[in-house]
């Protein structure tokens, strides 16, 4: 992958890209996100881990507002979130986001896939998009598989071609929830190699994972979530080896036992 | 088989207003109940509500009402197709007939979009959700996503609609429109002796017209499955 292609993320490496301020939201009942507060500077990769249920997955998603908040503000690039229409639409196209079920579009080719976005968002024109597709399907190796449909890939292609889609948007940040948990053990690794490669050349990210491996490797950061409420935030190191919160201790104690 | 035959030219364009009633109101409908249907799952609530009353106020009135509505009603509230008047050969499209297309229609509409509705219902919402997340706005995630995947999930149900409405084109033989079922009640009248014979070949007809409808609906849907 060359790194100029993935520019907005080398310019201005260490400045605030996305930032939340006491964003609250509640579903009926439950208060799934408790005073967040998180700031993802440009460049850095943030992994966020926590117990199932505890709001990672909430976390991710309105910072390209799949889900509204009932409190706070959300900023990115400076600009905070906007509400509806188009200006919404827009900022989804900075937002690259992969889900933990792929989520390809079931009736279109791999190569439609990773097009459609450029073409009918940017504009692109069909042969540059198809080009420049076909190129970042080849930096994830499914480059052979372009005319195929996606129920026709393994889970981890995929996985990699849903990467590739979001990145044909040209995204300031990529929000990865749980990319790898649908996944049968021998292709995560094909998918984590995908992601620990566009960390090295600075793509801004925020990953839900429990890839123990993957935060050490590729994070400058890990959050840990409880409840909806950030419990503890640390690098990777020291996370894991030292956890200050108890329930960050207990949650580590049960994931590391298997 | 007299009667037939006799008048075959009679028949043959009896049942050419029946397949015009049916095609034209068939496409009409079928735009018109996406629409209402793409309404019924928009983020504007006035637009939501609009088409399901729309949907619910159709769909419990008899065809024949909407058609009468049409016919009878509308024209005296300044609602007529006079305007419309096409020729060709023997056919006539007229202001009744347009009548019965828009009576047609207006109600097929309703039935075409719960079909569609449900095709929706039927695609995995992380599917819209990529679609919102790579940028599109509401039109585009429903053009290029969801609905092409709706139309494959909604082909069975589309295609009871659309037979539904080939048969309910009879109707508009009671309103003016000289189309299959007209016909053939004029040859019973004419041919009194022969009403079974009558009978039995426009019900033929029909049982083709079906049929041919169906095989297409088994197609696209086999072909459909594989993406
Ligand atoms: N759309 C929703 N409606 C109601 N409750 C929800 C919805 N989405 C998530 N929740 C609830 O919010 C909490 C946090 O969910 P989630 O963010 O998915 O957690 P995680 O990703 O950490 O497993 C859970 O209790 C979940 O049941
Ligand atoms: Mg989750």
């Amino acid at each position: 992958m060359t790194a100029q292609e993935s520019a907005p993320a080398s310019a201005g490496r260490g400045e605030p890209l996305v930032v939340l301020e006491d964003v609250q939201k509640h579903f009926g009942q439950l208060h799934a996100l408790k005073d967040i507060d998180l700031t993802v500077t440009r460049g850095e990769v943030v992994v966020v881990i926590g117990p199932s249920g505890s709001g990672k997955s909430t976390l991710c998603r309105t910072i390209n507002r799949l889900e509204t908040i009932d409190e706070g503000t959300i900023t990115l690039d400076g600009q905070p979130l906007p509400q509806e229409g188009k200006e919404l639409a827009a900022l989804r196209a900075e937002v690259g986001m992969v889900f933990q079920s792929f989520n390809l579009f079931a009736h279109k080719t791999i190569l439609e896939n990773v097009t459609l976005g450029p073409i009918k968002v940017r504009g692109m024109k069909k042969d540059a998009a198809e080009k420049k597709a076909r190129e970042l399907l080849d930096r994830v190796g499914v480059g052979h598989q372009a005319e195929k449909y996606p129920a026709q890939l393994s889970g981890g292609q995929q996985q990699r071609v849903a990467i590739a889609r979001a990145l044909a948007m040209e995204p300031k940040v990529m929000l990865f929830d749980e990319p790898t948990s649908a996944l049968d053990p021998e292709m995560i690794k094909e998918v984590l190699d995908v992601m620990v490669s566009l960390a090295e050349q600075g793509m801004t990210m925020v990953v839900v994972t429990h890839e123990m491996g993957f935060a050490r490797t590729a994070a400058d950061r890990v959050v840990f979530m409880a409840d909806g409420a950030i419990v503890e935030e640390n690098t990777p190191e020291e996370f894991f080896t030292n956890p200050s919160s108890d329930r960050a201790k207990d949650f580590l104690g049960k994931i590391l036992k298997h | 088989m007299d009667a037939v035959l006799d008048n075959l030219d009679a028949v043959v364009r009896a049942f050419t207003y029946t397949l015009l009633l049916f095609l034209i109101s068939g496409v009409l409908s079928l735009v018109l109940g996406t629409a209402l249907a793409a309404l019924r799952v928009g983020p504007v609530s006035v637009l939501r509500l609009a088409a399901s009353a729309y949907v619910t106020i159709v769909r419990n009135t008899p065809l024949l009402i909407v058609l009468i509505f049409f016919r009878i009603a509308a024209p005296k509230i300044g609602l007529n197709f006079n305007f419309v008047d096409v020729q060709f050969g023997d056919i006539r499209l007229n202001n009744l007939f347009t009548a019965c297309v828009v009576g047609l229609t207006v109600y097929t509409a309703a039935f075409v979009c719960e079909a569609i509705r449900s095709g929706i219902n039927a695609v995995q919402l992380g599917q819209a959700e990529a679609a919102r997340a790579i940028g599109l706005p509401f039109a585009g995630v429903m053009r290029e996503v969801v609905l092409p995947q709706a139309f494959r999930a909604s082909v069975p149900p589309l295609a009871s609609v659309q037979i539904a409405l080939l048969k309910n084109t009879t109707v508009a033989g009671a309103l003016g429109v000289f189309e299959a079922f007209a016909r053939m009640r004029s040859l019973n009248n004419d041919y009194a002796t022969q009403r079974i014979e009558i009978f039995l070949v426009f019900a033929f007809v029909f049982v083709v017209l079906v049929e041919v409808l169906s095989f297409i609906a088994n197609r696209l849907e086999r072909r459909w499955r594989i993406a």
